[in-house]
């Protein structure tokens, strides 16, 4: 691969959208100091996102004020924790344009993917009929993407070994995006569901799902939208959407870890059978035989993780406080100024598409005659936090030729200073290893 | 910058000029290693002559640190009997579980040559693994060989 850098027209500083000063404040941990006292750059959102006070605060409160079991109990504690945990499901279920019984509550993305695929196989062995709508079997097809995180890959691998059906996926093109020229084929009329992620986590891509999904409507398939990337970084709202699952994390939006969504389409999610069960999702036990509550809480067996979903909620205040379309514009911002500035490094190659057209801000990268766990550490060193490996998404590295890569993900509270110290701790990596190339060379190969 | 207690000079040198680099015959045994949480493999080969460790070969792809460790044991258990290498990688496992710990490092450095470079790893767990995949594959090629029907007889 021979590319030619030359000086980067996007290598200049627009405002940015959001006031990062501002929103540092609103995170105790951006105030600590790491390796000697390092201020933290955290470029690791897109594994992890940090937490506002606000979030902490808002899980304090329900443990400190309304602690008790939602949907159990007639105490005055059990009434207000139930109805806190209902307020935060309409809340959380506004913010992605769905009416409350529409969402379900699932411990992150990778449990509302298995919950799907679950109860995909559990329909083929369920006693009531109305649970055998969207039974798998011999001769069905799940499609997966060649770009999607294990969490969207491995569950429907382990569908297909369960029910004997058939695993298919679309390619990826040299530049980071889908590869759509077989989409017709590929998805047919044997295609019981497309699993496919909206943003790539490992290269960035935003990807375009309205033909994806008219495909599928076509030959009457499910869809289910990885948003683990796109919700917590842009504008979803599942009426526009189209797709019948989505799934997101809310430890990726600001939110506490050990709660995620799965949002379906009511008359889908009334057509499948529980994966898990136990209490809570019940109608009537008997020892013989038992009947399940429709959804959502069909799928929500036993005590909830009420008070992370009361954070998730406060997450999904100062997302909308922000505005989810400043969100998407700052990462832009960011974006452009980071691919331009580290395509300009001789050696550097990023991973993904090159420019920031449907493009979030997800930024894989190699370091010629450096391994990314070098790179990392190099980085780490100078107190800049980034993700190194295969990301999850062992096939896309594999597809690049590339063993690992090193991973820069932007959030609200990332500024141009972060961008710089990445830029300056790539360079740093380069002359550590001796492997800088000299400032007159024009091209790498 | 604390990286140069990592980046020993001998590290990188090991990285950049591999010692026994490289698949070779004969061997009694041969085994797949990868660290699943970074992609990084070795194959490893061993040839035993009797109880002796005649060769270790292998091929890899790693970080510096996988790559270095895996050269810098090659050094230490040619020659050596099955049972030495493996004490030796129980001194190498001892050093990467001392957290930096200079005195763990002193006390093994007659015994573990070059390979005492890797103590200033100890301090950074998420690169001890790193360091280990090259003396995890010996040590299952190792116990392969032996068991195979021509394991310990002449190669």
């Amino acid at each position: 691969m021979t590319r030619t850098v030359s000086r980067p027209a996007g290598a200049h500083q627009v405002p940015l959208p959001l006031d990062v000063e501002a929103i540092r404040a609103d995170f105790p941990i951006l105030s600590r100091t790491v390796r000697d006292g390092k201020r933290l750059v955290y470029l690791d959102s897109g594994a992890t996102s940090q937490k506002p006070t606000s979030v902490l605060d808002a899980e304090r409160w329900f443990y400190e004020n309304v602690n008790a079991a939602p949907h159990r109990g007639a105490h005055q504690l059990a009434e207000e924790a139930t109805a806190a945990y209902e307020a935060a499901r309409t809340t959380i279920g506004a913010f992605i344009g769905a009416p409350e019984n529409e969402v379900v509550f699932t411990r992150n993305s990778t449990e509302a993917i298995n919950l799907v695929a679950y109860a995909l196989s559990n329909a083929v062995t369920a006693k009531e009929p109305e649970f055998r709508r969207y039974a798998v079997g011999q001769g069905d097809e799940i499609v997966v993407t060649e770009m999607e995180h294990h969490a969207n890959l491995l569950p429907w691998q382990q569908l297909c070994e369960r029910t004997g059906a058939t695993l298919r996926w679309l390619g990826l093109t040299d530049d980071g995006r889908l590869d759509l020229s077989d989409l017709a084929t590929v998805v047919n009329e044997r295609t019981k569901l497309v699993a496919v992620t909206q943003q790539s986590n490992i290269l960035g891509t935003i990807n375009p799902l309205g033909g994806i999904i008219a495909r599928a409507r076509e030959v009457g398939a499910l869809v289910l939208v990885d948003g683990a990337q796109s919700v917590p970084h842009q504008p979803v709202d599942v009426t526009e959407l189209g797709a019948d699952f989505l799934v997101f994390s809310g430890h990726k939006m600001l939110g506490p870890t050990g709660v995620g969504v799965l949002w379906g389409r009511y008359d889908v999610l009334d057509a499948l059978p529980p994966f898990l069960t136990g209490g809570s999702m019940i109608e009537v036990v008997r020892m013989e035989r038992s009947t399940f509550m429709p959804p959502p809480q069909r799928f929500e067996a036993g005590v909830p993780m009420t008070a992370q979903v009361i954070g998730l909620a406060a997450a999904v205040e100062y997302l909308q406080r922000l505005g989810m379309e400043n969100v998407l514009a700052h990462e832009e911002a960011l974006t452009e100024y980071a691919l331009a500035q580290l395509q300009a490094i001789p050696g550097v190659t990023v991973i993904g598409p090159p420019d920031t057209v449907a493009r979030g801000g997800a930024i894989s990268f190699t370091v010629e005659g450096i391994h990314p766990h070098d790179v990392g550490q190099v980085l780490d060193d100078l107190g800049i936090a980034v993700r190194v490996g295969h990301h999850c998404a062992w096939p896309v590295v594999r597809r690049y030729g590339v063993p690992a890569t090193t991973r820069a993900t932007f959030y609200v509270h990332t500024g141009y200073d972060d961008v710089d110290a990445l830029v300056e701790g790539v360079r740093e990596a380069q002359r550590f290893f001796g492997v800088a190339p000299s400032d007159d060379e024009g091209a790498t190969t | 910058m604390q990286l140069q207690s990592m980046y020993q000079d001998i590290i990188l040198d090991h990285y950049r000029n591999p010692h026994g680099r490289g698949l070779r015959d004969p061997f009694q045994a041969e085994v797949h290693h990868v660290n699943p949480t970074c992609g990084d493999e070795v194959t490893l080969r061993v040839n035993l002559d009797g109880e002796t460790i005649a060769d270790v070969s292998y091929e890899g792809m790693g970080c510096s640190i996988s790559q270095a460790s895996v050269s810098a044991m090659y050094d230490l258990v040619i020659g050596k009997s099955v049972t030495e290498a493996m004490h030796t990688g129980e001194q190498f496992m001892t050093l990467m579980q001392s957290k930096g710990n200079a005195t763990v490092a002193e006390e093994l450095e007659d015994d573990l040559e070059d390979a005492v470079a890797f103590a200033g790893v100890s301090k950074y767990p998420a690169r001890v693994k790193c360091a280990l995949m090259s003396w995890m594959a010996l040590k299952d090629a190792s116990a392969r060989a032996l068991s195979s029907p021509t394991g310990g007889a002449d190669a």
